[in-house]
This record gives structure tokens, C-alpha cells and sequence, in this order.
């Protein structure tokens, strides 16, 4: 009743052609970027600290990867890697140009993860599926292994950690240890949208119908005069740039600092392809769904548990987090193979008609 | 039809052996270029070339001794990957699946017999020794069983015909339980393989062979000699029984499979089953050879470029991969690791690997496919 | 009525000259020969069927003429151009179109988006514009979205425009895959059996709208199809294969009285 698209007439192919042709949808992205930048100043600096930064980092490494598995079709388990490309760019290059803006920096950092990932998406011509699968995870044993072994990428420090520097913005620090967590979050945010609103753009445009049509039948692509190679390199160095600034943010406005290796390891990897298949593959707003359930479900149990009288320990709650990432995955991909973003369709569908079943 | 398959001439030698030939004679030239290009004095001693190209092969001649330990280490490593690759061979044959959770398997049947060996001896006071080792043998073999029956129940028989991403995924998930589920039962701590309870050989011969000291874990010669017992055995299981035969007809096709009779969740049952018992022997190995814990998931992932090198439905692609892998891997790091610092055995697999896909997309054994439209 | 035109008055070939010729080609799997020594020429303007029995070797044909096989011997020649090797996109950007025996849409994608990919080659503002989805980037999206709605409207598939294909019945799909081929506007058009699997309705459909491609753009179509009533009445030229050999060629009429023809469907008695 309240949504529905009744007497939204369309009277040229630009409204028609918008990324939310209704006007409910457009209204309800408004409101929901209004609690965004409400929320640091609601919310305490622990949920702050533990489930809304490392959401809005990680959300840019899952559209990465959506855009690389869920709209071109190649499956990467190399996602942390070039994150990490992106982290350690971002902290080589304010730590030798510091009087260049930090967030002109972060920003920059994702072409480097680009490059990396053209590189290492080159063997995507040839192989492909499973095979190809194998082949990034040549790409993040390789980064990890460069993260730990080239000690200039962290300034030769002894502990072998990035350390992130302080760094202002109109005078207001906003990485290192004295920035505010609200002002990390709203920096974070500021990227998050951006960057969501050049991702949406460019998969409703010319190359996303040309990533999309490689992956649902590339012989055909190919004979509508799509280049393959372009087409999937393409793919390869947009997913690696998001990546790249996913790494930098989680870093530098996240975490704060890292070891060199650890944090960009194949676990992480894994739970980026967990959250595109949860959220649901080739969707915007599944690859949010998906980072929302990754990151919040080790909190809520961990800390969730313990307040509702359950006495888990730390050391029990992380394994029975894994326990249920893996039960739950399994669990949607039967229920739900198109995932989280799947079950807001039919929401939103049953929404349209209510209050009739159909 | 005989019109069309008109009387191609036969080639003399089959394509395989051409393409070992071809290979052959392209190291062939690159050895006698190497050769020429450091007695011409074009790469001196200490430069880039010639410590990349020149002075791992000058090691090699110099001390015959450590090479035939470095390649006997490729070796085992190699027959142990081999049997993880094995195991995701298997299953994908008879179900297409993916298994990205044989590693898992591994550590997980492994901890399982360890596991159940120290309840029994700490907390149920039996003594210590051959008989609970082999009580826990059977009790690890008795999970992989309810395993493989449980995955068939739960995972495989409501995702049947979901693309083959769908269902990698789904083993990604399986994994992630079994870290889960194994570490909640048995703890998060290394543990120690009860080697010599199972009746395994300790210790190690020394010979002394080309100058110098060539060191045989005797364990090691045991893993070699019951890898190649199984799979013989399974090649056995395969080619002369019933449920071989029907395996193979469930690789060809689900469908045909089906119409004649074959129940296709008894024969994935039976598959999961064999690759669990698969994955506990590799298990016992490997866990001897270092501690039992998942810190191994890192090593099982080693098994992924020894399937792309071999292709994901060749046994013997998977025995060959994994030699190649493993003796590639020792080398690599023994002989060129120095150069770029060391640690390089993280990621060479997956290089080696990948640049074979380069030259050959469809793996060692694969066949060249053609595309229909 | 459409505003979509394929560009004869580049191209420098009248209707009637030869647009493409296929000479002494042959294709080999391994040892299997599927196409041998076969010749024949495509004459623009043209509607031009090859027909014969399953495994012929017609689809490795089309196959073959847009560079998605190689042919081990002999050459096809494409707007005077003698060539050897041809890559799809190359076939593609030359101006060469297809459709498929078993429709090659794009599942995932709506109808809309997959007649918009036909566009794709005449698409060609870069990759800044499109991250910011406005100006030139937006300008020429509105631009041949007006074109993509001309293809809809002259196929009657405005219902479906924003459905995704995979949804919907196979001859509607076929429409939808028409559309595609047509979208980029080509000088030759492939149709591998256009109305494999249709009802009688589908099909006079489906005839209607390749005459009126053919007669209204002037684009040369050739066309494999197993019903013989329409490779009839559509085609002015017939070529037949057999076993990879051609074994006859010319008018309808002239291919019908074959004896050649007449065996190799009805079969010969030993």
C-alpha cells in the first residue's frame, strides 16, 4: 500500500533509466543515509569500535568482490591481499609525501591494488571457474608472503607493523591514536557512499552489461564484440581498487595499526566471498546485507551471549562462530542460493501488493 | 559416420609422449644455453644471472648428497599432497562437487583418532597402547562414516543440480564448521600424533651415499610405501568392483546413472566415505610428521595447485601434481628461496601451477575441450 | 518506423555483388572433418539458407564464418577482405551478427540489457564518465536506449522489456535474441534455426519479422533451418550440405529437384 509505484509515470528514458526508478526507494535511501550520520552520535564508542567501522571498511572489499564474482563470474580468494596492497600503499605513501591529504591518499592507495590486481587477473583469459579460484590464491600467499618479507613496505620498523601516523583534516586528526572514533566513522561513511555510488553506476552502465554478459554466457559476449580480456581485466582492476581502499580504511581508520601479514590473511579472503554469497551475488545492497551479517554475528555472540545469561567464553565464542558461519551458510545456500538480497526482493515484492497475497 | 571420420593419417608417437618430448628438449636448449652463456664469461660469477640461472644448478652438482635429501623430502611431501588432491578427485568425479573441505577432513579425521586416543587413556583410564590406538582408529573411521553420511543428508542432497559455485560454497561452509565443531570438541591445542601406538615405524637411517650424509625418516618410507598400497587399492576398487563400476557411471552422468538403477545418494555416501578414510591416512602422516592441529589448513590448501596442474578428474594427474608440486616446492626453496629471503614455499605451488595453466589450460591430464555452440 | 539502419553507404557494396564468399573451406576436430572443401558465396541483399540433415556441419559453418572456429584450409572473404583468421569481435566489428541454435541470451540480465549489449560496439564514452554516470556517459545511454525501444516495438516485445530473460518461454526468447543481433545493426546476419522449437503461430511470427529485416534494412540474413516449407518460401539462394560436403546449391526450385538433395533426406536404397 505504502509501496507501491502507482502513478510514477516515467516521461523520458533518463528517470526511467535512474538507479531507483521509485520514489519510495529513493526515500528510503535518504532516511537511511540520515541514521548513517546519525548513528556515531547514538551509538556507543563500542559498537563504534566493534560492529560499525570494520562494517563500513570491509562493505567496500565486498562490492569489490561482487563486482569481480557476482556481476563478472570469477570467483577470487585473493581479496585480502589487495587489501593489504591498498593498506601498505596507502602507509608508504603519507609516510613519504605527509603533507599531501590523507584521504587523497586512501583514495589513491586503490590504484596501486589495481595495478596488483591486473597483474594477477591476467591468467583469468585463459583458465576459468574453479581453476581461475586456485589461481588468486597464487595472488594472496604471494602479498602475504611480500607483507612479511619486504621490510620497506613498513619502514623497516622492528615490530614489523604498520603504524598509522597522525593525520588532520581541516585541523580535526582523523587517523591515529587521537582521533575520534565519530570522525573515523564519518570519514569511513563518506567513502562507503561514494564509493557505492560509482560502483552502482558503473554496472548499470555499458561495461556492467558487458561484465555481466561474460559471465552469463561469454562466447556470446564475445561475439557481440565485447573483448573478453578487457572485459575481465577490467573487472579485475576495478574489484582490486575497492579492495585497495577497503584495505587503507580498515587500517588506518579501523584497526589503527597492523601486523604485517596477519591481518590480511586467507581467512579474511574467505569471509569477503562469504559475505557477496550471503548478501547475494550481483547486488548492491546484498553486499551490505552480507558485510552486516559477517561482522555483527562474532559480536552479538561473543558479547551478545554472555548479556542474555549464557556463559560462553571468548575462546568458545569464536568457535562456535565459525560453527554457525558454516551451518548458516550452508543453510542459505539451500534455503536461498541468490542469498540475503534474494529475500529483500521478495520483501519488497510482497510489500507492493499487500494488503493482498497477490 | 564414415564419411565423416575420414582416414586421418596416425600419428606416430601419441600426443602425451610429444608433448614429454616437446618438454624435454625445451629444457634441453635452456640447460645448453645456460651452459653456454656461463662458459662464454657473458654471466659472471655474482651477477643477477647467474646466481638465478647458474649457481642453484653448480649447489646441485657440488653436493649430490644434499640434493638427493632435498628431493627425497620433495618427494614425501609430494606423495602427501597427492593424497589430499586424491581425495577432492574422488569426490569430484562421482558428484561434481568441489571439495573444498578434503583439507579440513584431513586435520579433522586426524584430531578425531588423537582426540579420541586422550579421552580414553586420560579420562577413561584405559592403558595406553596398541589396543585403544586402534579402538581410535575405528572410532575415527566410524566419523568419517557418519560424516560422510551426514554431508550427503544435509549439504548434498537438497543442493543436487545448484551450479558449481553454489556448491563450492557450500563446502567453504562445511569447512568452516568442521574448524569449528573440531576445536569446540578437542580444543584449539597442537596435538601430538600417536605414531608408534599405531604400530608405525620411528627413527631414521643414515646412508651414507655420494660423499655425504643422506637422512630416511623411517615414517617417511612407510607413508610412501601405504600411500601407493591405497591407491592401488582404490584403482583396484574402481576398476573391478560393482560399486566401482557404478562410481564410474555416476562420473559419466547423473542422469543415465539414475535410469539404470544406481541410487546416486548410496554412491555419494560411499565416495565421501572412501575420501574421509583417504583423508584420515593422510591425516596420520602428516600429523606425525608435525603436530595435529588446524594450523595443517594452510598446508591442505597446498593440494589446490596439484589438482590444477593435474586436473580436477585424473588420479593419476593427482599423483603426478603432487610429485611435481612437492619436489618443485623443496627445491624452489632450497635452491632459490635464499635469493628472495626465504619463506618462498608459501606461494611457489601456486606459481608453479600457474604457470603451467599457461601453457596447458586444461591441466597435465586434462583433455583439450571444444567448445560447442 | 525504426530508426535503425544498417550502414550500406560505407560499406561499397551494392545489393547484388557478392558480400561474402566461402572458398574451399575446411574444418577438422582432431580427426574428425566436420566441413570439407566447401564453397559458396553470400550475395548482399540476399536471404540465404543452408540446409541439410543433423551433423552436416551447417552450425560448424556459421561457426567458422564468425571466427569462432579456424578453418584449416581454405579462406572466407567478407567485403572484398580475404581472410584467414577472424577473432568474434572481430567478426563482430565488421559488422557480422548472430543468433544461436540453443539461445545464447544472457540469463541473468533483463530483456532491455540484453538488447542494450548489442549496442555495445557503438558504445564508446570511457571509463570516467561511466563511474559517473552523467554528460556523455548518460547522453549516449539515452541515445541508444531510444534505438533498443525501436528494436522492442518492431519485435512486439514491449511487455517484457524489463524481465529477465531466463524467465521467459523459449520462442519469446528467440524474439529476444533476434532483437540482440539486430541491435548492432549488422550488414550479415547468421540465424541459426530462428524457428527451432516454435508452434505454427511463432513461426509465421518469426518469418515475418526476418523478411521484413531483410526487406526494409536490406540486410543480408542467411539462415540454417530444418522446416523445409519456410527455407523455401523465405530463401532466395539455397545451399545443402551433407556430411560436410556440399552437394548442391542454387534456387529453391533448382535445390528441391536435386537428386542429390532428394537422397540425402529421403535416404537411398542400397
Amino acid at each position: 500500500m505504502f509501496y507501491r509505484e502507482t502513478g510514477q509515470f516515467k516521461t523520458n528514458y533518463a528517470d526511467d533509466m535512474a538507479i531507483f526508478p521509485i520514489r519510495q526507494d529513493r526515500i528510503g535511501i535518504a532516511i537511511i543515509i540520515a541514521i548513517a550520520l546519525i548513528l556515531p552520535f547514538v551509538a556507543s564508542d563500542f559498537v563504534l569500535k566493534t560492529i560499525l567501522l570494520p562494517f563500513l571498511a570491509l562493505s567496500v572489499a565486498v562490492i569489490g568482490l561482487n563486482i569481480l564474482t557476482g556481476y563478472t563470474g570469477l570467483i577470487s580468494l585473493g581479496s585480502a591481499g589487495f587489501m593489504g596492497v591498498g593498506a601498505y600503499a596507502c602507509y608508504k605513501l603519507t609516510t613519504l609525501f605527509p603533507e599531501v591529504n590523507i584521504i587523497i591518499w586512501i583514495f589513491a592507495s586503490g590504484f596501486f591494488a589495481a595495478a596488483v590486481g591486473v597483474f594477477f587477473g591476467l591468467p583469468s583469459l585463459r583458465i576459468k571457474g574453479l581453476y581461475l579460484a586456485v589461481a588468486t590464491l597464487a595472488a594472496q600467499f604471494f602479498l602475504q608472503w611480500a607483507f612479511v618479507r619486504i621490510p620497506w613496505l613498513f619502514n623497516y620498523n622492528p615490530s614489523g607493523a604498520i603504524e598509522v601516523p597522525l593525520r588532520t583534516l581541516f585541523g580535526v586528526p582523523i587517523t591515529g591514536p587521537t582521533a575520534e572514533l565519530e570522525v573515523k566513522y564519518l570519514i569511513c561513511l563518506g567513502f562507503v557512499i561514494g564509493m557505492t555510488w560509482l560502483a552502482s553506476n558503473l554496472v548499470h552502465g555499458r561495461i556492467g552489461r558487458s561484465w555481466m554478459a561474460v559471465r552469463d554466457m561469454d562466447i556470446a559476449a564475445e561475439l557481440m564484440g565485447i573483448k573478453l580480456l578487457n572485459a575481465k581485466l577490467l573487472a579485475f582492476a576495478v574489484s582490486s581498487f575497492f579492495c585497495g581502499v577497503s584495505g587503507a580504511l580498515f587500517v588506518f581508520l579501523y584497526l589503527g595499526g597492523a601486523e604485517a601479514g596477519t591481518e590480511f590473511a586467507i581467512r579474511l579472503s574467505f569471509l569477503i566471498l562469504f559475505a557477496v554469497i550471503i548478501g547475494g551475488t550481483g547486488s548492491m545492497i546484498g553486499s551490505f546485507f552480507g558485510t552486516a551479517f559477517i561482522v555483527a554475528l562474532p559480536t552479538i555472540l561473543k558479547f551478545g551471549a554472555p548479556a542474555i545469561g549464557i556463559a560462553i567464553t571468548g575462546a568458545t565464542a569464536e568457535k562456535i562462530v565459525l560453527m554457525i558461519i558454516g551451518a548458516l551458510t550452508i543453510y542459505l545456500l539451500i534455503v536461498e542460493p541468490h542469498g540475503l538480497a534474494r529475500l529483500w526482493q521478495i520483501m519488497k515484492q510482497k510489500l507492493r501488493v499487500w494488503p493482498f497475497p497477490y | 559416420m564414415s564419411a565423416v571420420t575420414s582416414s586421418a593419417p596416425k600419428p606416430l608417437l601419441s600426443p602425451a609422449l610429444m608433448a614429454t618430448l616437446k618438454v624435454l628438449g625445451i629444457f634441453g636448449a635452456i640447460a645448453i644455453a645456460i651452459v653456454v652463456l656461463v662458459q662464454s664469461g657473458a654471466m659472471p660469477k655474482g651477477s643477477i644471472g647467474h646466481k638465478v640461472l647458474a649457481a642453484p644448478f653448480i649447489d646441485m652438482w657440488d653436493l649430490p648428497d644434499l640434493l638427493v635429501q632435498t628431493l627425497w623430502e620433495g618427494l614425501v611431501a609430494g606423495v602427501l599432497y597427492a593424497l589430499i588432491a586424491l581425495g577432492f578427485v574422488l569426490i569430484f568425479k562421482a558428484s561434481g562437487v568441489f571439495n573444498f573441505a578434503q583439507g579440513i577432513m584431513v586435520v579433522f579425521s586426524a584430531l578425531t583418532l588423537v582426540g579420541s586416543y586422550e579421552i580414553m587413556t586420560q579420562r577413561m583410564g584405559l592403558p595406553p597402547g596398541t589396543v585403544v590406538a586402534i579402538l581410535a582408529l575405528i572410532i575415527a573411521i566410524a566419523t568419517m562414516f557418519v560424516l560422510a553420511w551426514l554431508v550427503e543428508r544435509i549439504v548434498l542432497r537438497p543442493l543436487v543440480n545448484q551450479n558449481e559455485i553454489i556448491m563450492l560454497m557450500a563446502t567453504v561452509g562445511l569447512t568452516y564448521f568442521l574448524i569449528g565443531f573440531g576445536e569446540y570438541i578437542f580444543g584449539g591445542n597442537p596435538k601430538v600424533m600417536i605414531t608408534a601406538q599405531l604400530g608405525l615405524p620411528v627413527g631414521q637411517t643414515q646412508f651414507n651415499i655420494l660423499g655425504g650424509r643422506v637422512n630416511i625418516q623411517h615414517l617417511d618410507v612407510a607413508a610412501a610405501v601405504i600411500a601407493s598400497v591405497m591407491i592401488a587399492g582404490l584403482a583396484f576398487f574402481f576398476q573391478y568392483t560393482r560399486i566401482g563400476r557404478a562410481l564410474r557411471a555416476v562420473a559419466d552422468s547423473h542422469k543415465a546413472a539414475l535410469s539404470v538403477g544406481i541410487s546416486l545418494n548410496q554412491i555419494w555416501v560411499i565416495v565421501w566415505f572412501t575420501a574421509g578414510v583417504v583423508a584420515l591416512v593422510t591425516g596420520i602422516m602428516w600429523g606425525a610428521r608435525s603436530d595435529v592441529s588446524f594450523a595443517l589448513e594452510i598446508i591442505a590448501l597446498k593440494a589446490l595447485p596439484v589438482l590444477i596442474l593435474g586436473g580436477f578428474t585424473s588420479v593419476p594427474g593427482a599423483i603426478v601434481g603432487g610429485l611435481i608440486i612437492g619436489i618443485g616446492e623443496k627445491m624452489g626453496e632450497g635452491y632459490w628461496g635464499p635469493l628472495f629471503g626465504g619463506g618462498i614455499e608459501t606461494w611457489l605451488a601456486y606459481v608453479i601451477a600457474l604457470g603451467f595453466l599457461l601453457f596447458r589450460p586444461q591441466g597435465l591430464f586434462g583433455e583439450k575441450i571444444i567448445e560447442r555452440i | 518506423m525504426l530508426h535503425v539502419s544498417p550502414n550500406t553507404a560505407t560499406t561499397g557494396i551494392a545489393k547484388g555483388e557478392v558480400l561474402l564468399s566461402v572458398e574451399n573451406v575446411s574444418l577438422r576436430f582432431g580427426g574428425v572433418k566436420a566441413i570439407s572443401d566447401v564453397s559458396f558465396d553470400i550475395l548482399k541483399g540476399e536471404v540465404r539458407a543452408i540446409i541439410g540433415p543433423n551433423g552436416a556441419g551447417k552450425t560448424s559453418m556459421l561457426n567458422c564464418i564468425n571466427g569462432f572456429y579456424f578453418p584449416q584450409e581454405g579462406h572466407i572473404t567478407y567485403k572484398g577482405v580475404r581472410r584467414q583468421k577472424v577473432r568474434p569481435h572481430e567478426a563482430a566489428s565488421s559488422g557480422i551478427a548472430r543468433t544461436f541454435q540453443n539461445v545464447a541470451l544472457f540469463k541473468g540480465m533483463t530483456t532491455l540489457d540484453n538488447i542494450m549489449t548489442g549496442r555495445t560496439l557503438k558504445m564508446n564514452v570511457g571509463l570516467f564518465w561511466q563511474l559517473l554516470r552523467h554528460g556523455p556517459a548518460m547522453r549516449e545511454e539515452i541515445e541508444h536506449r531510444r534505438k533498443v525501444e525501436d528494436i522492442i516495438d518492431f519485435l512486439e516485445i514491449q511487455a517484457i522489456r524489463k524481465i529477465p530473460v531466463g524467465k521467459l518461454p523459449y520462442g519469446l526468447q528467440k524474439r529476444v535474441e533476434l532483437g540482440r543481433a539486430l541491435a548492432m545493426e549488422p550488414e550479415l546476419l547468421l540465424l541459426d534455426e530462428p524457428m527451432a522449437g516454435m508452434n505454427l503461430e511463432e513461426k509465421e511470427d518469426m518469418c515475418r519479422f526476418i523478411l521484413d529485416v531483410n526487406q526494409t534494412f536490406g540486410t543480408t540474413i542467411a539462415l540454417i533451418e530444418h522446416d523445409m516449407g519456410v527455407v523455401m518460401d523465405l530463401s532466395d539462394r539455397v545451399v545443402v550440405l551433407e556430411y560436410g560436403r556440399k552437394i548442391a546449391d542454387g534456387t529453391p526450385d533448382v535445390v528441391k529437384a536435386d537428386q542429390k538433395v532428394i537422397d540425402a533426406y529421403l535416404g537411398v536404397a542400397h
